[in-house]
């Protein structure tokens, strides 16, 4: 099927993501480039089929947000939000990432090449997310369900108040958030973030990361709530 | 402004008015608990509100409309602004956010059924939409939470219009809480939690910080449901002059301004009854920013916390509110504080259900424990059939029929025929207090408090 091409120095952002949520919905093409996104905000977002969007340049905030199982692959840096609440398929950021990069994902795979900026994950729903860097501080926060796998090193308060999701670091950790704690690797944990690292198309030993998750211990308000003298 | 009561036969026992019983009771709590408060429903302090005002009727120098007959109209135009698809209602009385999980999916039909028999929206809540509320509901308003608990590219297309909640009047500043009793399997596989955790909502968005940001996060929204939907903001009454310019400037269609008797499922009581800024003071200050940006009809105004009767519409409307948002009212006429809930064709007795609570019927105040006497705020499978969807609806209507009726036959006597037209020249205060926030003159003078005599 032909390849289109939009050119947001020439077209209206609003043409392209129409296009992509009517037109490219409906079976017009599998595949559109976008050209000169030249940081321009909510670029394919809320895609609804299994198109592929290659953007060619560096994006601006919520770039493949909401996403369905569409693959939107950023050739350059993505701003804040990227793949935010993304529900399937994926995004690839080939550069950096800026704050709050793949917020409360319910599914899919956000990968970012480089490192993110800070709360990486946040409040993650189920998503799987792989940073080939680093990530900023409270990365993770409130993380519900889902994975992530840093190779890089994660800032200050990583998988504060954690629910279910479970975090894999290769690096150093400046510090863990409120009821975080470092668990034993499983074989099922390396598999998976073996599998991880291969989808996401990065080369490290899987061995060599740490597993994170949530000591439960803010999971009820007060465990002496009922205490009585 | 409040003068408490102190009975006594002799000074030796003379109640403290810093350290009386209720405050006793409080330090004892605390002492023997370690825990603050948290309850359900919104302030119950003495507070300035709507009662404190009274309308003008016509008299010489204005002419009335007759009661019954004449026109009076009530259709509501919501979100003008930017949207396609602008929502119409036709009454100005909306049905307030208030999730599923705090309230029982057969709560959320019920609301839904009636709000569709009289045009009015509905609005979901924390947690996502159900199917029962967008397959009950015509007009159905979808929440985007700090949270974005159940929160989907799927449901926001069908949904007819989209609130961005930066807070709550009875918490502003603070996220929602959902104790683990009402955290059901159905209501933790919709927010993606473990089943039975108290869970602690989010009290900022994950994915902005700023009214810079929000701008940028309205546009997403408005691009993924292609500029058709409007996009309400709403917001817990503090600084409400700024804070609603900055919803404006942020791309905001609608306003949602909610003061500090605006109720809860759960939040701490410190919180309810010292954060946040009353109703009437909130709408005054909420129509001066529009008015100062030129945005007043352009971007409308939906007030909340503590509407209970067709006057305080008709009060709100007059102050310049475009509709209002009910939760609470809503709740008691389904039978919240009721002594008896009806079930298969009869009443049934609720006071020993109460009585375990260590409550009352009137004096109930808890929808976080789950165990709502009357099914309301539960997800317990027995209580929640206390409440069936076709008799909840059937109060829920008549109330919201009743609440129309009282805000026409005020806007007539004031001799409009459109509830819209209601002006803050029909309206004087019966105290300095709410004199000076709603911005009217003390009755039968020209004085409002802060403008000078």
């Amino acid at each position: 099927m032909e390849r289109l091409t939009f050119d947001l120095a020439t077209t209206p952002l609003r043409e392209l993501n129409t296009f992509l949520h009517n037109d490219a919905k409906a079976g017009k093409t599998s595949q559109v480039t976008v050209l000169n996104p030249d940081g321009a905000h909510n670029i394919a977002v809320g895609l609804d089929c299994p198109i592929a969007v290659d953007v060619v340049g560096h994006a601006g905030y919520y770039a493949g947000g909401m996403n369905k199982s569409a693959t939107v692959t950023i050739t350059g840096s993505a701003g804040t939000g990227v793949g935010e609440n993304m529900m399937s398929g994926k995004v690839h950021v080939k550069g950096f990432a800026s704050n709050g990069a793949g917020a409360s994902a319910h599914g899919g795979l956000l990968v970012i090449e480089g490192d993110a900026g800070l709360r990486c994950g946040i409040s993650l729903k189920g998503g799987d997310i792989v940073v080939g860097g680093s990530v900023g501080s409270f990365s993770a926060f409130m993380a519900q369900a889902g994975r992530m796998v840093i190779c890089g090193n994660a800032g200050d308060a990583l998988g504060d108040s954690l629910y279910e999701a479970v975090l894999y670091v290769k690096g150093s950790v400046k510090s863990l958030g409120a009821d975080a704690q470092y668990e034993p690797m499983s074989e099922a944990d390396i598999a998976a973030v073996a599998s991880l690292l291969d989808q996401a198309g990065l080369d490290h030993d899987p061995k060599s990361f740490k597993r994170i998750a949530s000591k439960r211990s803010l999971y009820h308000w007060n465990a002496d709530a009922n205490q009585e003298y | 402004m409040e003068t408490k009561p102190v009975q006594f036969k002799n000074l030796s026992r003379e109640e403290s008015y810093g350290y009386d019983r209720k405050t006793l009771d409080y330090i004892r709590n605390a002492a023997a608990h370690g825990l603050y408060e948290i309850r359900g429903m919104g302030a119950k302090r003495k507070l300035p509100n709507f009662d404190d005002l009274v309308f003008l009727g016509a008299s010489m120098s204005r002419y009335p409309l007759e009661g019954y007959r004449e026109k009076c109209i009530t259709k509501t135009l919501l979100g003008t602004r930017f949207a396609k698809k602008p929502i119409e209602l036709e009454i100005p009385i909306t049905i307030a956010g208030m999730s599923f999980g705090a309230l029982s999916a057969n709560v959320k039909e019920s609301l839904g059924l009636a709000a569709t028999e009289m045009g009015t929206s509905t609005t979901t809540g924390d947690g996502g939409m159900t199917q029962e509320e967008r397959r009950s509901s015509k007009t159905l308003i979808y929440q985007c939470l700090p949270s974005r608990y159940g929160f989907n590219p799927d449901d926001l297309r069908k949904a007819d219009a989209i609130e961005v909640v930066i807070g709550q009047g009875a918490k502003p500043g603070g996220g929602g809480m959902l104790l683990g009793q009402k955290v059901n399997p159905r209501v933790a596989k919709m927010r993606t939690l473990p089943e039975g955790v108290d869970q602690r909502s989010a009290c900022r968005h994950p994915d902005w910080t700023g009214p810079d940001d929000l701008a940028i996060k309205i546009q997403e929204l408005r691009e993924i449901t292609d500029w058709e939907k409007p996009i309400y903001v709403k917001v817990g009454a503090t600084r409400t002059f700024n804070d609603v310019k900055l919803a404006v400037h942020s791309g905001a269609d609608v306003v949602v301004v909610d003061g500090m008797q605006g109720g809860t499922a759960a939040t701490q009581t410190c919180f309810i009854e010292h954060v946040g800024i009353p109703t009437l003071a909130a709408v005054r200050q909420a129509v001066n920013a529009l008015e100062d940006l030129d945005m007043k009809g352009k971007v409308q105004l939906i007030v909340s916390g503590g509407i209970r009767t067709g006057a305080d519409v008709a009060k709100a409307l007059a102050m310049g509110a475009d509709a209002v948002a009910i939760g609470q009212g809503v709740l008691v006429a389904l039978g919240c504080n009721g002594e008896t809930y009806f079930q298969n064709g009869a009443h049934h007795e609720a006071i020993a259900d109460y009585n375990a609570l260590g409550t009352a019927p009137g004096f109930c105040h808890h929808c976080h424990t789950g165990k709502c006497p009357v099914g309301i705020t539960t997800q317990d499978a027995i209580l929640e059939q206390r409440l069936s969807p076709a008799v909840g609806a059937k109060h829920l209507k008549n109330y919201l029929k009743t609440l129309n009726m009282e805000l026409t036959t005020i806007a007539r006597a004031c001799g409009k025929q459109n509830v819209h037209h209601l002006e803050p020249e029909d309206l004087v205060a019966l105290t300095i207090e709410a004199a000076a926030m709603a911005g009217v003159p003390l009755a039968g003078t020209n004085w409002i408090p802060g403008r000078g005599f």
